[in-house]
């Protein structure tokens, strides 16, 4: 998992291995600088030798400036390491969720794929700076402290070399026992935003059914499970500075009675007793840096575990790039399709669909909530893979076709659709870049969008703000159904695309479809007969499976729902 | 952590110590914890200093006299460690002592501040969400409250000991050598420059780094959930190309951030180094030529000194960061607490009643499946029944979202029990917003709403709302089961007053085939069922809460035209002498109604059944034949 993160250092190896270099030398002068103290006490000031502690005091302002430009050059690359690092990460989940198919979105949700390349990116780029500038820095502070006091007075370093095992082991143990507690944190936390979210999308389901009190004793409950499960983690982690500070103390006093002792017997300079006690800081906050370290990465491990999901999710859909297939003509064959979401022979949504739809047809398809209207044209476009049998579009199987390009024959018009922050010309160029005016007018006038466009003030040029939020509902569609037709596909398919369209725009749309677009397949999933009843055939589907194909006249003489779904809109006309 | 900071908005807090205040005020109950807390802080900072001084009378007094002598007199030297490892455990004790405390102190205060945020969020009027993004109301519960979480854990408590430590520090080593102190207060000086000006850099940085972060995940947002687009437009290498460009922008931002962050550290590290050396020497000459009495033992402690004297100080440097940012969070947090919430001056309440055979009404403390609004007159301290029937009035009604900008011009209409009022109109017409008015999302400025004849304003919104079931345009579900969704209706629905309103509203046989059936958990927003079965789900909702009165806004637009027959037959039976107001775009859903309410711009331009709309020859004609245009 770890490494499969930091592959994406890249082209910042370079820092991240300077950064721990330059640490060195930087650890490297401030281990030597406690040695330089020493003698500066011992050799100058206590033998009255001034020439020698200028000397001595100068040595160590030049091993400062080393140690200043070290440190500086650590902090400059260990930035740009881990910013680059984060930039690569955040790039690399971009492209990955790019890749991604519909299932595979489907299977995140939107707002947790969100979160993943947001939050949990620039938490995991905090505990990487911190990784590179600290798990270098404390342990080879440790060993260097350690070697140099051992050096100093081997005798005397048996203390710590005491003292530093007790300490570790108590900070591993307290490290092991919070770490299960800090993931019940999270996840406690994680609760609490997902009540609070709730809260604010529904605000206006609250207020209607007048639930204020309740929501607020729910969350009164949850805010005080996470506050119980802060305490239950974090009071662990505070016993740290108090073990830390005893170890420390206790090695501190030891020092000096025995380094006292042996101070009095000359076996020890007074500088030396000084900069061992300096030394013995060093050592424990180094370990306490350590301790510090593991529990940052017990916080971030919940980072990299979520966007390690996101890395090692399989499109579901394989792209066959070399494919050098491209469609005959607008023909569709469904054969033998079954479909589950779930790859599940027995949660199958569509159901042996055999179809045949020529060329230049029109086709509209009628069916019940949940009869999988939207499923059976996702397939086309290949947005899904079927669980069983094949879809062909123009003589070939969807899986043989690169998918660009059997997208780019393929327009679908989504249920749900989206536009994006820029004007309005850069939201239908999505269609086809290279559309030139002309050409953008001429969908739009398809679409019955020119009208409304050209009474903004500032015509195509207009600024649609994030998800085309200054349009109307039924203006949307319409723009969405202009981008679609800038493709020039030979199959178009709109999924109740003028749902919100009213219903004399929505018959010019259909108009002026049937003169221009005579020779596309056009495919049109809606809810109003109105909109299919021209349509050459119509389908009507039921549970997932084809319960009658004909025309309109046809089906209201054979087929029960079709004739069912007419009466009940008819109904009242006739009155 | 200097790269902490990058999380933060750099905003500077406006008013530091009434914000300070502020947030102690939510420590109510605590004071006792508070005293002790600052006892320990004090005690354990006093410790480390106390150490300190002991190291120059230890060399001066008990180690230098004896070095070379056969008989040590040692009994000193070990009481005065027994001392000093006294003080030690005592600071220890302390810190462990004053950290817990601070737990269970800051984890508490942090607790009711969410809850204070919450309660206010629930209580504030719908406009204000209009006004504000999820995001921005969000980041108060997450990124907020963890600048005051990290402030009160950790910063507060290590300012204090900072600040204690180098005042400690500073008194000694004035007692020791005013004249080395000299050289201290030059250093302190030159330390203070330095941090302004890096910090002033670094904050600027995170400033530009902040801007940059807001274009990536904004860009991240608006391509994730238009991703289907993207996919069906195979615009995935122009969404990687747009996001590369930010994505660098935001990597050299915040490099150059980070860099000055990072290098703080060593400057001051070896700033200190640069201050022992020139302690050392001067320390050095003052004792060899005697002046002011320095001794070995003197510089030995007062080069202590300087090493414990700088660790505070770029401390408190980057306490003081971390304690403005979380300031100006809680200041954001107490903004909202501090809006204005929905003004509500109702006082006719709703009660249960029973209705004699001779009209006359009387309060029930059981629930009687019939509802009178108890309306207490002050003029004569009188109470008069009404029996809830649903009659709704609108009189000459105007109404604009923003002022200025009206979207209701002036609707008068009336809506007897037991009918079915519809509206059409195309978007923006204001159908939505005449609904909004009858519950009182948003207030009326002119013109007057009656309910039963009581002008609404009267009501108590909370009564008011529960006399009205909403269906609204965007379904919305909350996490836990099926079951629990549709209660939410009515808290103390029975399991089979469920099953039934499920029945009614045509979910129960899609209910069944979940996996978990009734049981089955909806997370996220009811995320794994279809828009048509959330539909279905929310007038089950809305069913068993069995109100006077039912607003159905694009209710059944994702419903195919024979479950919403089969809905609508359920319905009838249940708003049999109820009012329902309707909202949709498909006509077929409306025909039935008793009145239909033309909109546009505003303005009800059509009224009557629809016989009388399509004998007119307007504009519902138009809609309507444009639907059936052949026949």
């Amino acid at each position: 998992m770890y490494k499969k993160l930091l592959s994406f250092i890249g082209e910042y190896k370079k820092y991240a291995i300077l950064s721990p270099i330059t640490i060195i030398g930087e650890v490297a002068m401030e281990v030597a600088i406690p040695t330089i103290m020493a003698l500066i006490i011992d050799k100058g000031i206590k033998n009255n030798d001034i020439s020698y502690v200028v000397k001595m005091g100068l040595i160590m302002v030049l091993m400062a400036a080393v140690s200043l430009i070290f440190g500086s050059l650590a902090g400059r690359y260990s930035a740009v390491a881990s910013m680059g690092f984060a930039k690569n990460l955040r790039g690399g989940l971009f492209r990955k969720v790019q890749s991604y198919s519909f299932s595979n979105v489907d299977k995140f949700s939107t707002a947790s794929l969100i979160t993943r390349l947001t939050t949990d990116v620039t938490n995991i780029q905090n505990a990487f700076m911190m990784f590179i500038r600290m798990a270098f820095r404390s342990p080879i502070m440790l060993i260097c402290a350690t070697l140099m006091s051992i050096r100093l007075n081997a005798k005397l370093s048996i203390v710590f070399l005491c003292a530093i095992p007790v300490l570790g082991i108590a900070l591993f143990f307290i490290v092991i026992k919070a770490h299960p507690r800090f993931q019940k944190m999270l996840y406690k936390y994680d609760g609490m935003n997902a009540k609070v979210q709730e809260n604010l999308i529904g605000i206006r389901v609250v207020k209607a059914f007048v639930r204020e009190e309740h929501e607020k004793k729910n969350f009164e409950d949850t805010s005080d499970s996470v506050r119980k499960a802060q305490v239950f983690a974090e009071k662990l982690i505070i016993l740290n500075a108090p073990i830390m500070q005893i170890c420390m103390y206790a090695s501190i006093v030891a020092i000096l009675w025995f380094g006292g002792n042996m101070t009095i017997n000359g076996n020890m300079g007074t500088g030396e007793l000084a900069s061992f006690i300096t030394y013995v800081m060093q050592i424990l906050m180094s370990l306490m840096m350590l301790s510090m370290l593991f529990i940052m990465f017990v916080i971030s491990r919940a980072s990299i575990q979520r966007v390690y999901e996101v890395l090692q999710e399989e499109p579901a859909i394989k792209d066959s790039k070399n494919a050098s297939v491209s469609a005959a003509d607008g023909s569709i064959r469904f054969e033998n399709v079954n479909f589950s979401y779930f790859s599940d022979e027995h949660n199958l949504v569509l159901e042996n669909i055999n179809l045949d739809i020529h060329s230049g047809e029109t086709i509209g398809i009628i069916g019940g909530t949940g009869s999988s209207k939207t499923t059976l044209v996702q397939l086309i476009p290949r947005l899904y893979d079927t669980t069983d049998g094949n879809v062909f579009v123009g003589g070939h199987n969807v899986r043989d076709y690169g998918l660009e390009t059997l997208r780019n024959e393929v327009a679908m018009v989504l249920q749900k659709n989206i536009l994006f922050s820029g004007t309005i010309k850069e939201n239908l160029k999505w269609g086809n870049e290279n559309a030139s005016d002309e050409e953008i007018i001429e969908a739009c006038k398809s679409a019955c969008a020119h009208d409304f466009v050209m009474n903004f003030p500032d015509g195509y040029e207009t600024d649609l703000g994030q998800g085309g939020v200054n349009v109307s509902g039924g203006q949307k569609q319409r723009l969405c159904i202009a981008r679609a037709l800038l493709k020039k596909p030979k199959i178009i398919i709109l999924d109740d695309s003028t749902s919100a369209v009213d219903t004399a725009t929505d018959s010019s749309i259909r108009a002026a479809f049937n003169e221009k677009l005579a020779d596309t397949t056009t495919i049109i999933i809606a809810q109003r007969i109105s909109s299919v009843k021209d349509a050459d055939r119509i389908i009507v589907l039921s549970n997932g499976t084809i319960n009658g194909v004909g025309t309109h006249d046809e089906l209201i003489a054979n087929n029960e729902i079709y004739r069912e779904v007419y009466n009940s809109q008819q109904k009242g006309a006739k009155e | 952590m200097p790269n902490e900071n990058n999380k933060r908005k750099p905003a500077k807090p406006k008013n530091v110590f009434g914000t300070f205040k502020r947030i102690f005020s939510y420590m109510y109950g605590f004071k006792v914890h508070l005293i002790l807390v600052v006892v320990g802080i004090i005690l354990s900072a006093a410790a480390g200093v106390a150490g300190n001084y002991l190291l120059k009378p230890i060399i001066d007094k008990y180690i230098e006299p004896f070095i070379g002598s056969e008989n040590p007199e040692l009994s000193g030297f070990v009481s005065i460690l027994i001392i000093m490892g006294i003080i030690y455990a005592l600071g220890a004790l302390s810190t462990l002592f004053y950290q817990r405390l601070m737990l269970k102190v800051s984890t508490t205060t942090l607790m009711r501040i969410r809850n204070d945020l919450f309660n206010k969020m629930e209580a504030l009027p719908i406009s204000y969400f209009d006004k504000h993004t999820h995001g921005e109301l969000m980041s108060l519960y997450t990124n907020d409250t963890d600048t005051i979480r990290e402030m009160l854990s950790n910063s507060v408590a290590q300012f204090i000991s900072s600040a204690i430590t180098i005042v400690g520090v500073f008194a000694a080593m004035v007692y020791y050598s005013w004249q080395l102190t000299i050289l201290v207060v030059v250093m302190l000086f030159v330390i203070i420059k330095v941090i302004g000006a890096i910090g002033s850099r670094s904050s600027r940085g995170f400033k530009a780094q902040q801007t940059a972060l807001g274009a990536v995940n904004g860009y991240i947002e608006e391509m994730i959930e238009g991703q289907k687009v993207v996919k069906v437009f195979c615009h995935e290498e122009k969404a990687d190309e747009g996001f590369d460009v930010i994505n660098e922008q935001l990597c050299n931002a915040s490099t150059h951030a980070n860099t000055f962050a990072n290098i703080l550290m060593p400057i001051m590290n070896n700033l200190s180094y640069l201050h022992y050396a020139i302690t050392a020497i001067v320390g050095g000459i003052m004792t060899v030529n005697g002046v002011g009495g320095m001794t070995i033992g003197t510089v030995v402690s007062y080069l202590q000194f300087t090493r414990s004297f700088s660790q505070p100080i770029t401390q408190i440097s980057q306490q003081l960061n971390s304690v403005l940012t979380a300031l100006a969070g809680a200041e954001r947090i107490f903004n909202v607490i501090d809006e204005t919430p929905e003004t509500d001056n109702g006082y006719v309440t709703l009660v249960n009643a029973n209705v004699a055979i001779d009209g006359t009404i009387s309060e029930s403390s059981v629930r009687t499946g019939r509802w009178a609004w108890r309306h207490p007159h002050s003029a004569d301290g009188t109470v008069t029944y009404t029996e809830v029937k649903g009659n709704v009035e609108f009189d000459d009604v105007y109404f604009g979202y923003e002022p200025n900008k009206t979207v209701l011009n002036g609707i008068s209409l009336f809506a007897k029990p037991g009918q079915k009022i519809a509206f059409v109109g195309s978007t923006g017409a204001g159908k939505t917003t005449i609904t909004n008015l009858i519950n009182r999302f948003y207030d009326v400025p002119d013109g007057k709403i009656r309910y039963d004849g009581i002008n609404i304003n009267k009501i108590k919104k909370s009564d008011l709302r529960r006399s009205l079931s909403m269906v609204l345009q965007d379904t919305h579900l909350f996490t836990g089961t099926v079951m629990d969704n549709i209660r939410y209706g009515k808290l103390d629905a029975s399991d089979n007053d469920v099953y039934a309103a499920a029945k009614l509203a045509n979910a129960d046989s899609f209910i069944k085939h979940l996996e978990d059936g009734y049981n089955t958990m909806l997370t996220a927003d009811g995320a794994n069922l279809s828009q048509g079965q959330r539909q279905l789900l929310a007038i089950a909702r809305a069913a068993i809460a069995n109100p006077p009165v039912l607003i159905l806004d694009e209710a059944t637009s994702s419903i195919d035209t024979r479950t919403e027959a089969l809905i609508e037959k359920g319905m009838d039976g249940l708003m049999e002498g109820r009012t329902v107001f309707v909202i949709a775009h498909r006509l077929s859903t409306v025909r039935n109604s008793h009145a239909i309410m033309v909109l546009e711009n505003g303005k009800i331009i059509e009224r009557g059944n629809h016989n009388e709309l399509i004998s007119q020859h307007g504009k519902y004609f138009q809609l309507y034949t444009g639907m059936f245009e052949l026949s």
